[in-house]
């Protein structure tokens, strides 16, 4: 499972919903893997305004990640300054340091093995092969 | 026509084969006039890229259609996707499924997050799905029996295949739906509003005829003032039992 993943993800509880504990949900005893993927630098510029940036924060220091700057970058930070287009041409973006960590730590750290647990109500949903399992007993009756 | 994603590497035996219901949805999100729809909706230079979730993926077929397809239909690079099925077979297969459609046809485009083993949209957060998709059980059935579902949800303990019992359990979930066929879809209907983003969110739904498909787009147009529903997609075109369509269901914007 993606970090970025975490990002829509709550509590399957339905009366945990309104609670503001209930998001992010908190890694435990997580097994980490990297699967590397191939980096899409507009849609690294395009997500940033849907990053729950201080929850990401939150996740990647629980799973003892490094540390994430206090903000949230830019679109600008994403991109590697330099390469100048001439007069009239096109120059293709390449992604910054940034932007390649940011890619590294979304879409290529991935928990293989462990929970996910609500801070409001205390359930642990438990990722096993990379597979979270929300399921209730309470949602099938 | 759009390439169909391969799953010839899922097990039919537990999890549903690709078939007419899941056809017509790839036909009706590829059709010009939902392509129309869509664009202008979501193609907006710089907008956030749309979550797309479907519930029951099974095989993941209609998943991946939607992942390599993201810029025909949505026109963009960068859709996301996100799914999740009952069962945790299926989840794995459609996870396989999407992974092989974006090697082969997706040119790295779009952006697949996972598959997830829960129950329809419970574990989404509150208006974050842009675009909505699913295709239920819907065949009028008396629903399986949940009380075995832990047991029958993974490999019996210390083997390596499925029992018999267990795999036609996994396969009663994806086709029988209860009264009307229109149990499992209600539960859905009803979380449709809560996640569906207030701005742009959009749903499409499969229904059968035995669903009394015009009393349940009905229904939802009182669900609150502005509130759509419309067939956008439909086939066998005889007044027969087995026919499907494709309803859309969005807000309109005041
Ligand atoms: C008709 S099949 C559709 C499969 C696939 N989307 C397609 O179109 O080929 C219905 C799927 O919904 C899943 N399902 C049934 N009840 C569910 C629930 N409560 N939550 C999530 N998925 C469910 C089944 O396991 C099955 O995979
Ligand atoms: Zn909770």
């Amino acid at each position: 499972m993606k970090l970025l993943t975490l990002n829509f993800l709550t509590c399957a509880i339905k009366t945990c919903k309104t609670s503001p504990s209930s998001f992010p949900l908190h890694p435990r005893d997580a097994e980490l893997e990297i699967l590397e993927t191939d980096i899409n630098l507009p849609f690294l510029k395009n997500i940033l305004p849907r990053l729950m940036w201080d929850e990401l924060r939150t996740i990647t220091s629980e799973l003892g990640l490094p540390e994430l700057p206090p903000a949230a970058p830019t679109r600008e930070d994403l991109v590697e300054p330099g390469a100048q287009a001439a007069e009239g041409e096109e120059v293709e973006e390449q992604p910054s340091q940034t932007a390649k960590d940011l890619h590294r730590v979304l879409l290529e750290t991935t928990v293989k093995e462990g929970k996910l647990a609500c801070g409001n109500c205390g359930h642990e949903y438990k990722v096993m092969e990379g597979v979270p399992n929300f399921l209730l007993p309470g949602h099938l009756v | 026509m759009l390439p169909t994603p391969s799953t010839s590497h899922v097990c039919f035996d537990r999890v549903y084969e690709p078939a007419e219901d899941s056809f017509l949805l790839l036909d009706t999100l590829s059709s010009s006039s939902e392509v129309a729809f869509l664009q202008e909706r979501f193609s907006k230079a710089q907008s956030t890229p749309p979550l797309i979730l479907e519930v029951g993926v099974g095989s993941g077929v209609v998943l991946a259609f939607a992942a390599v397809n993201g810029n025909r239909i949505f026109g963009r690079q960068d859709v996301l996707t996100i799914g999740t099925d009952i069962n945790s077979f299926a989840c794995k297969a459609a996870a396989q499924t999407i992974r092989t459609a974006i090697v082969e046809h997706g040119h790295g485009a779009s952006i697949s997050l996972d598959v997830i083993n829960g129950d329809l949209a419970s574990c989404l957060r509150p208006h974050s799905v842009d675009v909505f998709i699913f295709n239920p059980p819907y065949v009028p059935a008396e629903l399986p029996d949940f009380a075995r579902h832990e047991s029958y949800n993974s490999l019996p303990e210390g083997q390596k295949k499925t029992t018999f019992e267990q795999d036609s359990y996994l396969l009663e979930l994806s086709y029988a739906g209860g009264e009307d066929g229109m149990v499992v879809t209600d539960r859905m209907l009803e979380q449709i509003p809560e996640i569906l983003s207030d701005d742009r969110g959009v749903a499409y739904v499969l229904l059968c005829a035995q669903n009394k498909p015009e009393q349940v787009k009905e229904r939802i147009r009182q669900w609150y003032p502005g509130w759509m529903a419309e067939a956008v997609g439909s086939s066998g075109k005889q007044a027969g039992w087995e026919k499907l369509q494709i309803i859309r269901i969005w807000k309109e914007q005041a």
